[in-house]
């Protein structure tokens, strides 16, 4: 398997600028979310679409999901939303090259290219843009994304400096199809838990502003309702859950292949235990009387934290046999 | 499910006189129980064995890695001590975390023994009857349309095809239809929590009855029989495991060979393998096999694994009077990467029956095996894991072992209270490349005669695994369902317009819809649904 250095150089360079395409996405999401009208009008309209209802006939009120926006309502494009709508455009440029830069990887090793941290890492934000993207179509929160691009920006950061490893083979105990589907599991699964806690942590802001006017003034006013923020933390979190859920257990049935036992309680596989748990938790809270809102967006904010955890701490501080991080 | 917390919680204790002792204590019990099986109880629950299960990924864990755990405990001295005494290096079986674990256990029979109950009742009773107000619902349509009563209400029932529907007459002569969809999800919420309850109770069975065994064996036509635990180098049994009646099998291992890059990153570790297992064993059968990382062999229930590798070097010692013995001991890798390995082959001079004399002479060749040699001056390092240019480095150490203290001893190390005491002392260091020798000053030649490899292989019984990969399953699936169906019911109420409520060519329709959980994306449908029953109903022409 010998790795293709052209391809390998190609992967770097377009993962590079990916990087700094988001970043200039960011900025432009800043200008809109700081200085248009913007953030406060999508918040109005959210509010007014309970009220409207799409395709309502007369005399009869049907409350609709709040999926597309009333066409009555939408503002003169505005400054600031044209900023935003090239943000967005922006964004998906640099999930095409980020894209672009997983499939070199895997075309310069022969392999599929999530076989160390630096790939990995690559792989989930990634698949959080996308899931991003796919949320700022359904909901009215593109304002917000550069909530998302931020950490998203710091993870590639420190992937691609502090982690960033050479293309190569993977060691014999990876070169399995499991690896194929049970770290895509796990990929997607991170990726797309990064934007119910994004959502969580501002539902969090509003909700504290919502109890008490005087709290995160600057902020909370160009959120969207707690209601729109819960939505998108609760469906993002359902789509995850099976998924990881998934990985798991396919994690379990490699592990029976690889090293004998299904499950040994190893570092990773305990802290994936405890944030599967958590986010059955945060799943149950949301079924549970005094326990929807905010003590809900917390437990999912733990959660994320916990993954986020088990991908650095476990990797590159405790030994276990999941130590593939190829670093150091 | 979202009346659960309302149905289930304990009912405050009212001060009662006429109570007995003995109804308090029921009483008591009651409450208990229904506070156990509370969903905040649960997630309370849920909560503490997330945390319970945490130190056991922050510090290091007797069975995973004893070594570590005992230099843990020593360099933290009373705190370290303290920490093993509540049982934090021992977590998955400690006290507390078994009793997280056993509340969890019964707070969820507690919580799926009603629903279930609940889930057939509502299986057999059917959709609901129609609310007196629809409008009070979050979705809710009312209009007139031209068409009779009768015609709406089949129309709807066409559209309604798929859901499980209830018709009824209201005292006032109004029709209703009543349908519900989704039960799915609530089966396959049962069926997940069914299949958590089995993975806990599997996972306890494999605890008692499944084991793990390791064992080196030379990859040069060696034999390993699963024959009891003396077989085994180290070995780890369930609680009911007590080594008895293993299942008989033999593996021989003839060949291995790995395959490195040429930076040294292994691509590929195979052995050729025989094994015997079953009616094998009494025919003397040997049935090949190719082990490889992530193929076990599989025999009877039981499997072997392909766990790593190293080098065994062969030494010979000649003594002066011509007398000589060979020995190829495992050395064990101290780096990974290059496959520098350590060890001790061990000699006991031949032919003395007096004790004390052979106690004088026994000898020990240790040091470093570099399967590749790199010297840097004089010290010998390994640059390559493969066998290239094979060298030790050896020290040869003459005197008592301590073979005989009764102590069991390291087969990779010698005693190094002996080295310390001055009974075992150094008499040659040298280099050797394979066919050279030292002698020593008495005259006793040691060489280094050649290479062996060996392989770790692990045995392992677990007659729990298919239980588990079975409810793991169901689990998932149920997840799935619960997850994605979602429950909805949606009613029709037609009354004949007019003022008398007569005018049967004109009807009165009212829609209402309600989604039992999750309400997002209810309103698509709902608004679809309203208007394929509003616009198919055929329309009576109007009266001239
Ligand atoms: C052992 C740990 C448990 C886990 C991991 C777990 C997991 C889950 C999951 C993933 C759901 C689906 C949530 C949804 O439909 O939105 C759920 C639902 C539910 N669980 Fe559990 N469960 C556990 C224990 C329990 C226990 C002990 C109870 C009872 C006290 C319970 C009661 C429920 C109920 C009532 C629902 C339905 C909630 C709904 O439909 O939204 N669970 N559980």
């Amino acid at each position: 398997m010998p790795v293709n250095e052209t391809l390998s150089q190609y992967s770097d360079w377009s993962y590079t600028t990916a990087v700094a395409v988001y970043v200039l996405a960011m900025i432009f999401f800043l200008v809109e979310q700081s200085f248009g009208r913007h953030g406060t009008v999508a918040a109005e309209r959210t509010r007014t679409r309970q009220l409207v209802g799409a395709g309502a006939q007369a005399g009869s009120t049907v409350v609709g999901d709040g999926a597309e926006p009333p066409a009555a309502v939408r503002p003169a494009r505005s400054r600031a939303e044209r900023m935003g709508r090239t943000g967005l455009a922006l964004t998906v440029l640099a999930a095409a090259l980020h894209l672009a830069a997983l499939v070199l990887r895997g075309l310069a090793t022969s392999r599929v290219p999530w076989g160390n941290m630096y790939e990995y890492i690559m792989a989930i934000t990634l698949f959080a843009v996308v899931t991003w993207i796919v949320m700022a179509r359904k909901y009215p929160v593109r304002h917000l994304s550069a909530f998302v691009l931020l950490p998203v920006v710091i993870l590639m950061f420190v992937g691609g400096t502090m982690l960033y490893a050479v293309a190569a083979p993977v060691q014999p105990a990876l070169q399995s199809y499991w690896l194929v589907i049970h770290v895509v599991a796990a990929a997607v699964a991170s990726g797309v838990f990064l934007i119910p806690g994004v959502a969580s942590v501002l539902y969090l802001v509003r909700a504290a502003h919502d109890r008490d006017s005087g709290r995160f003034t600057r902020l909370a006013p160009k959120l969207p309702s707690a209601d729109i923020l819960d939505r998108i933390a609760y469906r993002t979190t359902v789509f995850a859950f099976p998924v990881f859920t998934f990985g798991v257990l396919c994690g379990a049935v490699w592990a029976e292949a690889a090293w004998g036992r299904f499950w040994g309680w190893d570092p990773k596989e305990t802290v994936a235990f405890v944030s599967w748990v958590v986010y059955a938790a945060y799943l149950h809270s949301r079924a549970t009387a005094g326990w929807r809102g905010t003590r809900a967006a917390a437990i999912n904010v733990v959660g994320f934290v916990l993954t986020v955890f088990n991908l650095f701490f476990v990797n590159l501080v405790s030994v276990g046999l999941h130590s593939y991080a190829g670093v150091g | 499910m979202t009346h659960t917390e309302t149905a289930s919680r304990p009912t405050p204790p009212r001060p009662n006189p006429h109570r007995t002792p003995l109804r308090r204590a029921l009483a008591f019990v009651r409450n208990t129980w229904r506070g156990l099986t509370s969903m905040r109880t649960a997630l309370v629950l849920l909560f503490l064995l997330a945390l319970a299960a945490l130190p056991g990924a922050l510090l290091p864990q007797w069975d995973l890695n004893a070594e570590k755990t005992r230099s843990y405990i020593t360099e933290n001295g009373w705190w370290g001590q303290l920490l093993d005494r509540l049982q934090l290096f021992d977590v998955y079986s400690s006290v507390w975390f078994s009793a997280v674990y056993l509340l969890l256990m019964v707070s969820l029979i507690g919580c799926l023994v009603p629903r279930t109950g609940d889930y057939v009742r509502a299986m057999r009773a059917g959709p609901v009857r129609t609310p007196r107000n629809l409008s009070r619902l979050p979705h809710h349509v009312r209009t007139e349309v031209a068409a009779a009563p009768d015609d709406v209400v089949a129309t709807a029932r066409r559209r309604l095809r798929g859901w499980r529907v209830a018709e009824r007459t209201e005292a006032d002569g109004a029709r209703t239809l009543s349908a519900e969809r989704g039960y799915l999800r609530e089966t396959g919420n049962l069926v997940f929590h069914f299949g958590m309850l089995g993975i806990v109770i599997a996972f306890a069975g494999g605890a008692l009855y499944s084991y793990e065994g390791q064992v080196i064996v030379h990859a040069d036509g060696q034999e390993f029989c699963n024959s009891g635990i003396f077989a085994y180098d180290s070995f780890n049994p369930g609680l009911r495991v007590d080594g008895t009646g293993l299942t008989p099998f033999c593996v021989r291992v003839d060949d291995f060979e790995p395959t490195y890059t040429d930076a040294g990153q292994p691509i590929s570790y195979d052995a050729d393998i025989r094994y015997q297992s079953g009616a094998d064993l009494e025919s003397g059968t040997w049935r090949e096999h190719h082990l490889e990382v992530n193929e076990p062999l599989r025999t009877e229930g039981d499997r072997v694994y392909l766990l790593g590798h190293g080098y065994a070097p062969t030494f010979t010692v000649t003594w002066p009077d011509g007398e000589s013995r060979t020995q190829t001991i495992q050395w064990r890798p101290t780096d990974q990467t290059t496959l520098l390995s350590q060890g001790a082959t061990k000699f006991d001079p031949p032919g003395i029956t007096d004790s004390e004399v052979r106690r004088d002479n026994q000898l020990a060749v240790t040091g470093l095996f570099a399967p590749t040699a790199a010297l840097h001056g004089n010290i010998l390092t390994s640059a390559f894991p493969n066998l290239t240019d094979p060298a030790a480095a050896v020290d040869v150490m003459r005197g008592d072992l301590g073979i005989d203290s009764g102590q069991p001893q390291s087969i990779f190390e010698i005693d190094q209270s002996m080295v310390d005491s001055g009974r075992l002392e150094r008499v040659a260091r040298e280099n050797l490349r394979v066919g050279e020798s030292v002698t020593l000053d008495d005259g006793t030649r040691v060489s280094f005669d050649g290479v062996r490899r060996w392989v770790s292989l692990q045995v392992s019984h677990d007659p729990t695994q298919g239980w588990m990969l079975g409810f793991a399953i169901a689990m998932f699936v149920g997840l799935g369902a619960s997850l994605a169906v979602k429950r909805r019911r949606f009613w029709v109420r037609v009354t004949p317009a007019g003022d008398a409520g007569n005018d049967l060519r004109r009807s009165v329709v009212e829609l209402g819809g309600l989604a039992r959980t999750d309400q997002a994306g209810y309103g698509e449908e709902f608004s679809a649904l309203a208007r394929d029953v509003l616009d198919r109903t055929p329309r009576e022409r109007k009266a001239p």
